[in-house]
């Protein structure tokens, strides 16, 4: 087609979706790493909390270098769910009469849920963020804002309560999915994967990071729930 | 090999023939003797370059002037469509298929030949020119076949720049091997996939024309009838095959390049589509049909499984060089297992026949051959009709030279098709093959620029009958496709067109609007008979009879008898045919119906033609006319001509125009391969 | 064999379709699946309905034409195409849906068949080498690594069938868009409209109205000619060099 612009294409915005889905995957790895200090006590987890806010100082105010993370966490929120919105509208477009019988044969069943996978982790995040940072949430306590304590015992609190274990596991499952596909799809979406050895190992890298991240994430809650972690 | 017998191309090496037999007396018309006038004179490597030079050129403002019509996108109508369009004429281009990719020339396997000798194995155009000749049993002009011979090299540097993915050595540098009995190796291949390599590259070349606005493409539209106006090709008259509208397409000039009609005999390996009716309808119109009766059967082709069988599958000719054929010598071991057949009880028929040829006797021997033990009732497989139809291709032996894993890597997918079609497994169980219709030599009738006897109506390809002979040698068939196609055609039509731009013909013109009218008469004919019988019965019913009389052994009385029988099946056809749905919507069984009309036609046509020709010739076995040790004679003094039918009118009779055969650059030799 | 067959009818691109159901018998395992519809049309003709229409041509596995989606699978149970697929792969008694490729950019023209000319629009937006005509070099002149060329055919092996959109749950054409881009980059020709190539290809198969990909994989397993994943990936990565050169 004449005239075409490469940076409107379905491609294109396949490349915006895995840049971005790139730097979530960086981040939760970060995250997950942090939330590991829960292991070494409470006084280590709240020194890494503040530690955080205090990276980049004094070139940097107070809380910068988080905020600079915040700013681009958010950016490619907007850009990964936008992408991912207008991907999903062409593809339901693509198809509008379904077949009557329709066998999959190859694909995973995480690259087939990756959409519902998705929306699952975006409603996690939100209450996340309402527990975690935002309202400070204590669901154990009842507790809202700064009267919620430091995270450590956040966290602990949180996690104490059997069906918060519950609803933190479901979306691991979900993230773990998420990333199980999504690793291996963002390599071979930045066209990284042109042999089979090297497609090979980006389906691998797509186990490991996604065992990895839901494995080391699940492992504080369960370990509150199991009594490991105590405040 | 460079010696031209007469530098000056002007001593003949032999006299005009003339005919004694007369065994289609009473079938035919006799004609006008018939002259190239567009025949080269001179010394024969000259004649092209010459030609190309004294054709006029045609300004290039002109060119979008100029509106050219192509029946058919293969190698030969796809090449020229690009080409053409590339030099800027307004070309119109025509398919039957869904896509311009789908030609029929995707299923060619083997390769194409090319002179280029980067084997340094003593090739030259000359050879090339002599071997092609000679296969064709000294029934081709020798002026067209060494211009084929010289443009095949640049077929080979067009096709690589285009970014056909030949194969290639270790070096980088392009790989050839040896086809079809010839000394040399210069088939150029891509694995076994060289025809759909070579139009995939001319398809892209004809798209890029699209895009740039040079090319307009119609898919999915059939051509049923040519336009003349004033003695000259204007146009044609289509089907738009999916909503039914009868459309009328005006132009300068007319190419058909619409490919073989093999499937006269139903059964082939050609596709399912391949059909005579364009060519058909331009020779009711006027234009000559060439030796109608020179068709190609394939001996390696796997055997019909049942009556349901609606294509034979070719299985490449490579496989002879390493597989022994045989059937059993009693009848009563041809239902056992071929290997509980003791190494006794087997008859390895061609070694014995022909202890120095052996396995490799070329395809009409080897078929013929195959069709003789059957007949004998020594064929294997399953009973169809009243016989067992195959012979078995033992891999055995080469297995234990050449290990499994040899074989394998020789003929790997091939075998795979094998055992997908048949649920055998031949690594196992030896192969059954038998023969089968494979191409045809005979076509439209053209002069050295390969226009018609009709003015302004061009053939190319498989569709005219000029380059080959009484047969073909393998993998010459995509040569002359895209000689024709991005070389000649370009270049002979220009003559032609530098006459125009001709008057415009209006849609209103008397002889636009018969055309029409007539097709849209025989479509409402079809539609209106309302019988009990489908097309396809009709079809299978002809084939039967063709393979039976017309095949690869003819005798005078079968003949004959087969011409009855062909008419009466034409009577039947027009009173007891059934066609359901619509004219004016999707319709394959009316699609069907009309090209089973022109068959039947033409294969009545095919009988006469073979009944005339008296000899042995090429891939065509007269019973009358066969040495003292049975094999086929040929007769120049009679019959080395060009038979050209005219059309006599409904139900008049064909008149035979004979063109004169005469070399100057090769002497006539039977062919002996005992 | 008897056989139960729901086949997919619809008698234009605008009418209704619907499934309806046929049953055969005496169908023999020597049958392809296309001569096994054959002989039901013969006798749907001979009870005066409509004989099924569907693509076909060359039945030998190279031309393209046929594309039959077959008990939810794009040219059925095998890695072959709809007319090698032979009868033998089913059993007695067996219940077999038929449908025609399912995607917007090939609309159903009637019963099993589709308009496919989105894939020749693809190719006219750059899927070529501009070689005119009588202009090229000695064919021997570029030596290519045999690698490469053995690559580049296999990738050219595509027959343009469809299939991988078909069996897409995004109906993306990027199978068929990548093994012509790998192919044609592979190779020394093709290197100077390389970014020209995949700008315009992409470009276009957006504009019909296929999906973009999302790295599923159903595509290459219904693949009958076997194209690897890898031409996907080779397809994004000349897409951002094409940005990247400024496209
Ligand atoms: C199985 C097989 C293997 C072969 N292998 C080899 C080989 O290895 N080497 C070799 O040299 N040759 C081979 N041949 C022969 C060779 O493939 C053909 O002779 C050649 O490809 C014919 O090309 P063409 O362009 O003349 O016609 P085709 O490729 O047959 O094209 C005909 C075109 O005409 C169109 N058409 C026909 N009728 C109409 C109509 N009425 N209206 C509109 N359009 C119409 C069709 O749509 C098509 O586009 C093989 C043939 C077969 C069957
Ligand atoms: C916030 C809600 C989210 C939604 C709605 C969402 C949705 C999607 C969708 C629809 C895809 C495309 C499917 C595909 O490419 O196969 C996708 C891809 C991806 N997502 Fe998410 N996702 C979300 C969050 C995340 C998170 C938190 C991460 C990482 C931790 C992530 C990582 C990825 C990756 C790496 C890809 C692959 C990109 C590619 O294929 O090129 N996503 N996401
Ligand atoms: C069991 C798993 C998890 C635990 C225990 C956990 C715990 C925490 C805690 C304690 C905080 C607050 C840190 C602070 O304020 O300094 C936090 C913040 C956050 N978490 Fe998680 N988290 C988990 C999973 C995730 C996942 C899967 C995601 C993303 C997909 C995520 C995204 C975030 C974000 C975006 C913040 C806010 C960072 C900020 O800007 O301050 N978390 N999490
Ligand atoms: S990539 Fe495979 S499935 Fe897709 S069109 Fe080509 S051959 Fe068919
Ligand atoms: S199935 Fe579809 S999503 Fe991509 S990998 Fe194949 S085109
Ligand atoms: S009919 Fe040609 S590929 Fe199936």
């Amino acid at each position: 087609m004449k005239g075409s612009r490469g940076t409107r294409s379905t491609v294109a915005l396949k490349i915006l979706m895995a840049l971005s889905g790139l730097a979530f995957i960086g981040f939760v790895l970060g995250h997950m790493y942090g939330n590991l200090k829960a292991f070494s006590g409470q006084a280590a987890f709240n020194e890494y909390a503040e530690h955080l806010r205090e990276l980049g100082e004094p070139m940097l105010p107070h809380s910068g270098l988080l905020w600079i993370l915040r700013v681009g966490l958010i950016v490619a929120l907007v850009v990964h769910v936008v992408t991912a919105l207008m991907l999903t509208r062409r593809a339901h477009a693509a198809r509008t009469q379904k077949y009557a019988v329709k066998k999959n044969v190859a694909s995973s069943i995480s690259s087939r849920t990756m959409r519902w996978g998705g929306v699952t982790i975006l409603v996690f995040l939100a209450w996340h963020l309402l527990n975690f940072t935002i309202g400070k949430i204590n669901p154990a306590t009842g507790d809202t804002g700064d009267a919620a304590g430091d995270p450590y015992s956040l966290l602990v609190d949180t996690f104490d309560l059997w069906w918060m274990t519950i609803i933190y596991l479901v979306a691991m499952v979900a993230l773990g999915l998420h990333l199980h596909h999504g690793t291996w799809s963002s390599i071979q979406t930045l066209g990284f994967t042109s042999t089979a050895a090297s497609r090979a190992r980006a389906k691998a890298a797509g186990w490991i990071i996604a065992v990895v991240v839901a494995g080391g994430f699940s492992l504080v809650p369960l370990s509150v729930l199991l009594g490991i972690i105590e405040k | 090999m460079a010696s031209t017998l007469d530098p000056s191309g002007t001593v003949a090496t032999n006299t005009a023939a003339t005919q004694t037999s007369d065994d289609a007396h009473g079938y035919y018309t006799p004609g006008e003797p018939l002259v190239d006038t567009n025949a080269p004179t001179g010394p024969i490597a000259d004649r092209w370059t010459n030609r190309k030079m004294d054709n006029r050129l045609v300004n290039p403002s002109n060119r979008r002037k100029l509106d050219v019509i192509i029946v058919g996108t293969g190698l030969a109508g796809g090449a020229a469509a690009a080409t053409l369009g590339e030099a800027g004429y307004n070309v119109k281009s025509f398919c039957y298929q869904d896509s311009p990719r789908r030609a029929h020339s995707i299923a060619a396997q083997g390769g194409i030949n090319a002179a280029k000798n980067y084997k340094e194995d003593g090739d030259s155009t000359y050879r090339l020119f002599y071997d092609t000749v000679k296969g064709g049993d000294y029934r081709s002009r020798e002026s067209n076949v060494y211009r084929l011979a010289e443009v095949s090299a640049n077929i080979i540097d067009q096709c690589v720049a285009q970014g056909v993915p030949f194969a290639r050595e270790y070096g980088g540098l392009l790989d050839n091997r040896s086809f079809g009995g010839v000394q040399v190796s210069r088939t150029f291949y891509a694995r076994g996939q060289t025809g759909q390599q070579l139009l995939i590259g001319a398809y892209q070349a004809l798209e890029r024309q699209v895009a740039a606005g040079t090319v307009t493409t119609y898919t999915r539209h059939e051509m049923l009838e040519l336009v003349m106006v004033d003695g000259k090709a204007r146009g044609i008259i289509a089907r738009d095959m999916v909503t039914g509208a009868i459309e009328t397409h005006l132009a300068d000039v007319v190419v058909l390049a619409s490919g073989g009609y093999g499937n006269v005999f139903y059964l082939s390996t050609n596709a399912m589509g391949c059909n005579v009716t364009a060519t058909w309808r331009a020779h009711r119109k006027g234009a000559y049909m060439a030796n109608p009766c020179y068709t190609q059967i394939h001996p390696t082709c796997i055997p019909v499984s049942g009556d349901h069988q609606s294509k034979l599958t070719l299985m490449s000719e490579g496989l002879r060089n390493d597989g022994r054929i045989w059937v059993p010598k009693k009848k009563e071991d041809c239902d056992k297992d071929p290997r509980d057949i003791p190494e006794e009880d087997r008859d390895y028929y061609l070694e014995r026949i022909y202890p120095s040829f052996g396995n490799l006797v070329p395809r009409d021997i080897a078929s013929r051959q195959a069709k003789n033990m059957c007949d004998e009732g020594r064929g294997v497989g399953p009973v169809v009709g009243d016989f067992r139809r195959g012979v078995y291709l033992d891999f055995a032996d080469a297995i234990k030279r050449l290990g499994k894993d040899g074989i394998e890597e020789k003929y790997d997918n091939l075998l795979d098709m094998y055992e997908r079609i048949t649920g055998e497994n031949p690594y196992e169980v030896p192969m059954r093959i038998y023969p089968a219709v494979h191409y045809v030599m005979g076509g439209l009738w053209v002069d050295y620029n390969l226009e018609s006897n009709l003015e302004g109506l061009f053939v190319t390809g498989e569709a005219n009958f000029s380059d080959h002979g009484a047969n073909r040698l393998g993998a010459s068939a995509l040569m002359q496709g895209l000689a024709d196609g991005y070389f000649v055609l370009p270049n002979t039509i220009r003559e032609y067109l530098a006459d125009g731009p001709f008057e415009k013909v209006s849609e209103d013109h008397p002889a636009v609007v018969e055309a029409r009218t007539s097709v849209e008469a025989r479509i409402d004919k079809l539609m209106s008979i309302k019988g009990n019988r489908s097309a396809d019965s009709y079809h299978k019913e002809l084939g039967l009879i063709m393979w039976e009389y017309c095949g690869m052994e003819r005798s005078e009385d079968g003949l004959r008898k087969a011409i009855d029988m062909i008419r009466e099946l034409k009577a039947d056809f027009w009173t007891n045919l059934k066609v359901l749905g619509t004219a004016d919507s999707l319709n394959q069984s009316l699609e069907k119906a009309g090209r089973v009309a022109d068959f039947i036609e033409l294969g009545e046509l095919m009988c006469i033609d073979a009944l005339n020709r008296r000899e042995s010739c090429g891939g065509h076995f007269r019973a009358e006319s066969q040495t003292d040790e049975g094999e086929a004679l040929r007769h120049d003094d009679e019959f080395a001509y060009v038979a050209a039918w005219e059309f006599g009118g409904e139900g008049g009779q064909p008149v035979l125009h004979k063109e004169d055969l005469i070399y100057t650059a090769i002497e006539m030799k039977q062919r002996s391969y005992k | 064999m008897n056989l139960t067959l729901n086949i997919w009818r619809q008698a234009n691109a605008t009418a209704q379709g619907a499934m309806h159901t046929y049953q055969l018998g005496d169908v023999s395992e020597d049958m392809s699946f296309l001569e096994m519809l054959d002989v039901l049309n013969e006798q749907l003709l001979a009870a005066d309905e409509d004989p099924i229409a569907f693509d076909h041509d060359c039945r030998e596995g190279i031309c393209g034409s046929c594309d039959l989606m077959i008990n939810g699978q794009a040219h059925g149970p095998e890695v072959t195409t709809t007319c090698q697929l032979h009868m033998r792969s089913f059993k007695d008694g067996d219940n077999i849906t038929i449908e025609p490729w399912r995607a917007d950019a090939f609309p159903v023209i009637k019963d099993l068949m589709v308009d496919r000319s989105a894939f020749d629009r693809i190719i006219q937006s750059g899927g070529f080498i501009s070689a005119n005509t009588g202009s090229a070099p000695e064919a021997n002149a570029a030596p290519i690594q045999r690698d490469k060329a053995l690559r580049a055919f296999n990738m050219a092996t595509c027959i343009g069938c469809g299939a991988c959109v078909a069996a897409c749950p995004n109906g993306s054409a990027s199978l068929f868009m990548g093994a012509k881009i790998t192919q044609l980059g592979l190779l020394p020709q093709g290197q100077p409209e390389r970014d020209s190539r995949v700008i315009g290809m992409v470009g276009q198969h957006d504009a019909e109205g296929f999906g973009g990909c999302t790295n599923i994989g159903e595509c290459t397993a219904a693949c009958p000619k076997e194209i690897p994943l890898d031409v996907i990936s080779q397809l994004n990565k000349d897409l951002r060099t094409a940005i990247k050169n400024g496209h």
